[in-house]
């Protein structure tokens, strides 16, 4: 499990889960859920064009996660917002099976660029993983306060009104760029559990928001940890157990959160 | 041009017609579902249930039965828990239909693994999540059809009631209107058609059959009952139309043909594109469009 090859695996798997946590923690509280689902999608037929054009796979993932950023901003102008990230994501998924169809690796990428693949990770993916991920969580400290105090206030105000567009660009830039490294290691599909259980289950457990952000971070670490250690165990699907174990984060904040809501 | 050419042999072909039945079927009932679904923000909840039937689909290869049953169970199970977990907040709602969708996309994921492994049915990740309408058995048309005529009887019995709920709950249940039951069998319609959907355009793109024609529609149409008729159009049209393309597609590239689900998909996103730009340039001539107070 520890071996030369699985070392790989296991620092870019924790370099994606750190940054998932911490823009997790945003998404949650930013109630961008849909966008955070569609984002990774959108960048899944990067991989797919990359892989066609003979380019490296994370410039592709890149790319595409930008234009998906632009798509969604564009779209859910004055729109319903969750539309714009529904028709996009089809879209994109539609436009990446058309494309690795071309390139004539069909099944295999499609499993694994949906699902995750932990395995066959190249030292230069790792210095790339590693490149974006300072770029993701450098802007997220530098827009940190900003992105919480504007989720905060729409909650005091109770809807979502006078939400900046520029700030919204930001977020949704992040959110590009954490989707594009964590893609290849957990799989399109599920990059977004990672995101949301973790975060979701730090809520309940800390009134405090830089305290939950930590909490958010260490157990999206902790899950992806045990992910990658019970795929090796059991040769099945990393993906799998990254799903169950962010719904099982999700579950037991909800429990604890019902206990602490009930006692007071 | 060779499908104009020959509309007969086009017609004459199996697959095609099986195709255009349950295609057929899965937009009309999408539209009619789609729009109910859209008016009550519920696009993500409906594009979980699309991805979690995955898990369904992949669960029937697994056990050798008919595909439309592992999605419908799938999906009706996952509509019950969303309904049956009942929050009022729309952040918590997000939320839990994320964490369902993630977990059922993680089944999914290992059910597929097995399909592999298990029984070597290679192609069957492909074939769940993205479709395969030509290879759909002539065997499932009928009950295809009749799963669309239960939802499309669903829809119409609860349409009203369904109506004046998404409206205002408070303004339901003072009409007497009992809202947890028009809910939950909202729900059960929604699983419906995403079932077909997921047979038609495949699991995790089945979203654009059920969000796209209906929110094209929305933005057309004045009233609802006008957005059901023009959803339904898109929808026939962009299904149709891409079965066509999906045909013709094995002249462009001799060998192989581009896929079914991507010509509908992209007919679909090109139809809402134009539906907007429609209703800008009207809203432009009319009056002050209420835009800026709709997103969430």
């Amino acid at each position: 499990m520890f071996s030369t090859f699985m070392a790989h695996a296991w620092i870019v798997a924790t370099m994606v889960a750190v940054v998932a946590g911490a823009v997790g923690f945003f998404v949650v509280a930013r109630r961008a859920a849909f966008a955070a689902h569609a984002l990774p999608l959108g960048a899944f037929p990067g991989a797919a064009a990359a892989s066609l054009l003979g380019v490296s796979q994370l410039l592709g993932l890149v790319v595409f996660s930008a234009l998906g950023v632009a798509a969604i901003a564009r779209l859910q102008r004055g729109e319903r917002r969750e539309v714009a990230s529904a028709l996009w994501l089809a879209l994109s998924l539609a436009v990446g099976t058309l494309l690795l169809g071309f390139s004539g690796q069909y099944v295999q990428s499609i499993y694994g660029l949906l699902f995750g693949e932990v395995l066959g990770i190249s030292r230069g993916q790792l210095v790339g993983v590693a490149a974006l991920g300072v770029v993701a969580l450098s802007v997220l400290v530098l827009f940190a306060r900003r992105l919480l105090l504007e989720s905060l206030s729409e909650d005091l105000a109770g809807a979502a009104v006078g939400r900046s567009s520029r700030l919204e660009w930001v977020f949704l830039g992040i959110l590009a760029l954490s989707s594009a490294i964590a893609v290849p290691v957990v799989g399109a599909l599920l990059v977004f559990s990672l995101m949301v259980g973790p975060a979701s289950a730090a809520r309940a457990f800390t009134d405090r928001p830089w305290r939950a952000l930590a909490v958010s971070v260490a157990l999206a670490i902790g899950t992806v940890w045990a992910a990658i250690a019970l795929s090796y165990l059991s040769n099945w699907p990393v993906g799998f157990f990254v799903g169950v174990l962010s719904a099982a984060c999700y579950v037991a904040g909800r429990l604890h959160g019902g206990g602490v809501a009930q006692a007071a | 041009m060779s499908v104009l050419l020959s509309v007969p042999g086009f017609l004459a072909n199996e697959p095609v017609r099986v195709a255009l039945a349950v295609g057929g079927g899965a937009a009309l009932v999408c539209a009619v579902v789609g729009c109910a679904t859209v008016m009550r923000r519920q696009s993500f909840a409906g594009h979980a249930l699309a991805d979690v039937s995955s898990a369904g689909g992949s669960a029937a290869y697994l056990l050798g039965v008919n595909p439309l049953f592992g999605f419908l169970g799938m999906a009706a199970a996952a509509a019950g828990v969303m309904e049956w977990a009942d929050i009022r907040e729309a952040r918590e709602r997000d939320l839990l239909t994320g964490v369902v969708l993630g977990a059922g996309l993680g089944l999914a994921a290992l059910l597929l693994y097995f399909d592999a492994t298990v029984r070597s049915v290679s192609g069957a990740a492909v074939t769940v999540l993205f479709g395969s309408m030509f290879t759909i058995p002539a065997s499932i048309v009928p009950l295809a059809l009749a799963v669309a005529a239960v939802a499309l009887a669903a829809s119409a019995i609860v349409h009203r009631p369904l109506l004046v709920s998404s409206l205002s709950a408070d303004l339901a249940r003072a009409q007497g209107i009992r809202v947890r039951a028009v809910a939950l069998t909202h729900a059960l319609a929604l699983a419906l058609a995403v079932s077909l959907s997921a047979m038609t355009v495949g699991a995790i793109l089945s979203t654009a059959l059920l969000i796209g024609p209906a929110a094209a529609a929305l933005r057309l149409a004045k009233r609802p009952a006008s957005a059901v008729v023009f959803a339904a159009l898109i929808g026939l049209g962009a299904t149709w139309g891409g079965i066509v393309l999906a045909y013709e597609s094995f002249y462009w590239t001799p060998g192989h043909g581009w896929p079914v689900s991507f010509f509908i998909v992209a007919l679909i996103f090109c139809a809402y594109l134009i539906a907007g730009w429609r209703a800008g340039r009207a809203g432009v001539r009319r009056a002050p469009h209420p835009s800026g107070c709709e997103g969430t």
